[in-house]
């Protein structure tokens, strides 16, 4: 029984619903075209004057206003990067009547490179008709003067006031801070061409690149009356139009975790050297200096690179635009000895009282050749605060080798080795934390994929497979001194909203704690660490009359081999063999306000090249005014004489 | 005198009987050869007098046409039979576009097959369309709500795929043409209006979650061109500066200052319209809307003339596909709907539409054949 009766197609039905609905819809198309042709009557025949007026080559114009970028300042308010007025020359295309004379006349006239002409002509074309195209930043006035006695041979060119961008204190900082440059190709392809749209500069590196969005503001715009040439007018056939504005949006500034005066103080001391410094807030991890010398002046980049400045910055083999605090990678020395002893503590390998014989040279059942101490001599017994304050090799070469390499890549790990910090700006390199897994990758070649024992005790003492950037070590110290607690390093700590004119703050990232079973281990390691500046230590010099409590390590690595690349230089090679100097410290040892890395490369002792500049860094941060002038003073009147012999007593 | 006449008859005959032979109709293919005739005239000024691109135009609208009579000739059988094929296929290669397809501008809508790269969603086109028409052929119209429900899933799954990749455009005239052959096989009128009152909550939806920021962007610099005057308001702007500065006579053949001197982006494609306005006046683009109602009235007319449900389905739906085509960008270039990449249709500049727009005329003929008066 059926409910349903199935339906039969009724086909005659069906063909006079079609023709119904064939003729409601060509209905609905006339009608659609007729509100078309009325929509077209509107444009073209009631409000064709004034289109016919915007079409006659009389109209208006959009013109993008550029926002401010914002400020870059230290923590105490310092300005480091600024915006100030310059001259520079546009040419708009669309009012280019032959874009080929116009580029070669401006050559003529010596202010376009010639062999800059082909780039220029491809920047233009890429660029929208009606934007103007910077080919010339920062005009002085002479230049100024040649251009505008013959503006009227160049329709379409002009010369626009423009902020550019300026680094009042030159190169200091500019590692950390980087610098604006002229939007390149590759930058159009990442950036919003209509918030760009006017904009010259933008950030390459640093600060600068990594907080763009926040520094760049919000594009405005202008409409202008022009005429058929181009020319602004104020009126049309005697008609003033109203005409519309859209007030740019300024940047937000930037707070910088950086103080100036560590961060000039470490600059200066290390003028000549190749080396990094990094200082750290343990408490927030605030990057209070970040040092790479030798460094450049970024000033050069807002104005546009000669053909010479640019080889002396790309071709130097001193590698000023190379970032040494945060891409230099570097066997660690002995700076890792007290994570190492940490290591032991915490796999209970070894306690803190328990003693190892130091004859001068350490050996492996089965290997003939023997690991050497420093101390050819030996240091007799020592314990694990012994160890640290002599820096005693043997006693690390031992530890290693209980240990194994996989423990101590776990534990080091916790400390952020091997690793990024995850600092704010780009560029950070990993460095080596070698395991028996990270060798069977590393290698291509099967023979070279096995871990040997042998390698492991190479790591007791920061050389071998091991390497670590400034950056790095000064987090783990900065670790070390916090008793695990972890912060990842910033070097940005406010922002500064342009439009409300509220500093945010910006809260400090907290990481896992690195590894720690039992809390008085910390104790034990930052005794042996205080050990190192107090008498027998290896960095007693530069401590002498501290008023505040350090805890320090001092580190050597060899430079083995030849950068990448560089020629060989008799000359230059005497120097370049010598070993890195490194050192690590933070201060006061019990409630830490700082704490730091220094790589000094090719500059032998960490005890007696590194640890001075830790020293007065730690006298900006830590001192009362009056006590930091005695100082400085004693220490400008040393500099006086001659260069102060290194102490015997490094390891 | 008298033998003149009779010559030109003799000629007239001898066309029509060609045309016939060739499975052809007369008017629609004079409407379309109109339309090309002013493309490759207008595109020689809107390339700023280009021969090259003027000879590529006219090469493609070769190749369009060999494939229109070629379509022409299959049986309509032949059709209905690959109707639900062509249109499995067609998702088949969207999904593959969807996986592995090559991303070019932003979006993912080309697929690579070694010798030849093409967009499947063109494919859809059609294969939506025929589908539907295959599909209401045998049953009682009008459909039933489950029938609806079948079809409209079999529209909204490509035009969802199609809109995802994103390419709004293609998704528009796909959806589109669906929704003709639904309106077309008799959908009821109560279903009409609960769409168009469904419309606005999926607006709302589709706003705020399916859309992507630029296209969120060209609503927006729609309803106000002047929010957005250095993007995409620009196009709006010179385009209804174009148009209105022509007038009623227009500022003559290749003397328009807006397209001559390039102020009007992409005016041998999406906004030749413009171009049209501007040199040729509102007589002109008076007479290309004309040359579209014709085109547009000759295919509803083939349409409720021919004998069963699958080509009248099909005819109509794909004749009222066309002109969404032309609403869609008319509209866009004079300021009426919001930007949205829809070339105008056998004018505007480009292959791959073109060969989809004349075998779907290809199709049109082809279910109209008088020889297959006789069907069932």
């Amino acid at each position: 029984m059926l409910k349903k009766k199935k339906r039969i197609k009724d086909h005659h039905g069906e063909q006079r619903m079609f023709t119904q609905r064939a003729v409601v819809a060509t209905g609905l198309i006339a009608l659609g075209i007729f509100a078309l042709i009325a929509r077209l009557v509107w444009l073209q025949v009631v409000r064709y004057e004034y289109f016919a007026e915007q079409a006659q080559g009389n109209r208006v114009r959009i013109e993008p206003l550029p926002p401010g970028r914002g400020l870059i300042l230290d923590r105490t308010g310092v300005p480091l990067a600024l915006n100030a007025p310059s001259f520079q020359l546009e040419i708009t295309r669309e009012q280019v009547p032959n874009l080929d004379a116009t580029l070669a006349g401006l050559a003529a006239l010596n202010l376009l490179d010639r062999e800059n002409i082909a780039n220029l002509k491809r920047d233009i074309k890429r660029r929208r008709s009606f934007e103007g195209v910077p080919v010339k930043l920062s005009l002085n006035e002479e230049e100024l003067a040649r251009f505008a006695v013959r503006q009227q041979d160049f329709p379409g060119v002009e010369i626009k006031p423009r902020l550019s961008r300026k680094y009042p204190l030159s190169a200091s900082g500019v590692h950390a801070l980087g610098y604006v440059g002229i939007v390149s190709e590759a930058d159009q392809k990442i950036l919003d061409s209509d918030e760009y749209a006017g904009t010259t500069l933008v950030g390459k590196a640093g600060v600068e690149k990594s907080y763009e969005q926040e520094l760049h503001g919000k594009t405005g715009y202008q409409q202008l009356l022009v005429n058929a040439q181009g020319r602004r007018v104020d009126t049309l056939g005697g008609k003033t139009y109203a005409l519309e504005r859209k007030e740019p949006t300024a940047g937000n500034d930037l707070y910088l975790t950086i103080d100036e005066r560590l961060q000039s103080a470490a600059e200066e001391m290390l003028h000549g050297e190749r080396a990094a410094v990094v200082a750290i807030d343990p408490n927030n991890g605030d990057v209070l200096a970040l040092v790479s010398t030798p460094g450049f002046d970024p000033n050069l980049f807002g104005r546009g690179l000669s053909h010479a400045q640019y080889l002396d910055l790309y071709e130097n083999p001193e590698q000023p635009m190379y970032d040494r605090a945060l891409k230099g990678v570097y066997p660690s020395g002995s700076t890792i000895k007290p994570f190492m002893a940490m290591a032991g503590l915490y796999y209970n390998v070894i306690a803190p009282l328990d003693t190892r014989m130091c004859p001068g040279y350490f050996r492996l059942p089965g290997v003939n050749r023997p690991w050497l101490d420093w101390e050819k001599k030996g240091h007799g017994s020592v314990n694990m605060v012994k160890a640290i304050k002599t820096s005693c090799d043997v006693y690390f070469y031992s530890l290693a080798n209980t240990l194994g390499v996989d423990r101590i890549h776990d534990y080091l790990t916790s400390f952020g080795f091997g690793q990024t910090t995850g600092i704010d700006i780009e560029g950070e390199k990993k460095a080596t934390l070698p395991s028996t897994a990270w060798r069977r990758q590393a290698f291509k070649d099967k023979a070279m994929q096995t871990w040997y024992p042998g390698d492991t005790i190479n790591i007791g003492i920061g050389q071998g497979f091991l390497t670590v950037t400034p950056m790095q070590l000064a987090h783990a110290t900065a670790t070390m001194a916090m008793h695990g607690k972890r912060f990842q390093p910033r070097l940005v700590h406010a922002i500064r909203d342009a439009i409300t004119g509220e500093k945010r703050e910006l809260a400090p990232i907290v990481l896992d704690d690195a590894k720690s079973n039992d809390a008085s281990n910390w104790d034990v390691v930052i005794n042996g660490m205080q050990e190192v500046v107090k008498p027998g230590g290896t960095a007693v010099v530069a401590f002498s009359g501290a008023p505040y409590t350090v805890a320090a390590k001092t580190g050597t690595a060899q430079a083995f081999s030849l950068a990448k690349g560089q020629k060989y230089n008799a000359a230059q090679l005497s120097k370049r063999m010598k070993d890195h100097a490194l050192f690590i410290a933070f201060a006061p040892a019990e409630q830490p306000k700082i704490a730091i890395a220094v790589v000094v490369e090719n500059g032998g002792h960490g005890g007696s090249t590194a640890a001075p500049i830790a020293r007065r860094l730690f006298d900006f941060m830590l001192l009362p005014p009056e006590q930091l002038a005695e100082q400085e003073a004693k220490r400008a009147a040393k500099m006086q004489k001659a260069q102060v012999a290194a102490t015997p007593g490094d390891e | 005198m008298e033998l003149d006449t009779s010559h030109a008859q003799r000629t007239l005959t001898w066309t029509a009987r060609l045309l016939s032979a060739l499975q052809l109709d007369g008017p629609l293919l004079t409407g379309i050869g109109l339309l090309a005739v002013v493309s490759l005239v207008i595109l020689y000024s809107a390339s700023s007098a280009s021969w090259p691109v003027v000879g590529s135009q006219a090469s493609k609208f070769a190749l369009a046409l060999v494939v229109m009579i070629i379509v022409a000739q299959l049986p309509s059988r032949l059709l209905m039979l690959a109707a639900p094929w062509l249109y499995g296929l067609g998702l088949v290669l969207l999904l593959a576009v969807m996986v592995k397809g090559e991303v070019s501008l932003g979006a993912q809508r080309w697929l690579n097959l070694g010798f030849v790269r093409f967009q499947p969603s063109e494919i859809m086109k059609i294969a939506v369309p025929l589908f539907c028409a295959w599909y209401v052929h045998d049953r009682p119209l009008p459909p039933s709500l489950f029938n609806i429900g079948v079809l409209a899933l079999a529209i909204l799954v490509p035009v969802g795929i199609i809109a995802k990749q994103p390419d709004l455009g293609t998704a528009l005239l796909v959806g589109a043409a669906g929704a003709m052959a639904l309106l077309l096989s008799g959908l009821q009128k109560r279903y009409i209006f609960g769409v168009f009152a469904a419309l606005i909550p999926t607006a709302w939806i589709a706003w705020a979650y399916l859309l992507h920021d630029y296209q969120r962007q060209r609503v927006l610099t729609f309803m106000d061109p002047s929010n957005d005057p250095l993007g995409s308001g620009y196009h709006i702007i010179q385009s209804q500066i174009a148009i209105g500065s022509g007038g009623i006579f227009g500022k003559g053949y290749l003397n328009g200052s807006q397209a001559q001197l390039a102020y009007l982006p992409e005016r041998s494609t999406d906004f030749i319209f413009a171009v049209i306005g501007e040199e040729w006046g509102l007589i002109g683009l008076v007479i290309v809307l004309f040359l579209y109602l014709f085109v547009i009235s000759r295919c509803l007319f083939l349409a409720t003339s021919a004998q069963d449900t699958f080509a009248r389905t099909i005819a109509g739906s794909l004749g009222l596909t066309f002109a969404v085509y032309v609403f869609v960008n008319t509209g866009m270039v004079t300021g009426l709907l919001p930007v949205v990449g829809v070339p105008l249709p056998l004018i505007s500049y480009g292959g791959t539409s073109m060969v989809t727009l004349m075998a779907g005329f290809g199709i049109l003929m082809a279910v109209n054949a008088k020889r297959r008066l006789v069907g069932h």
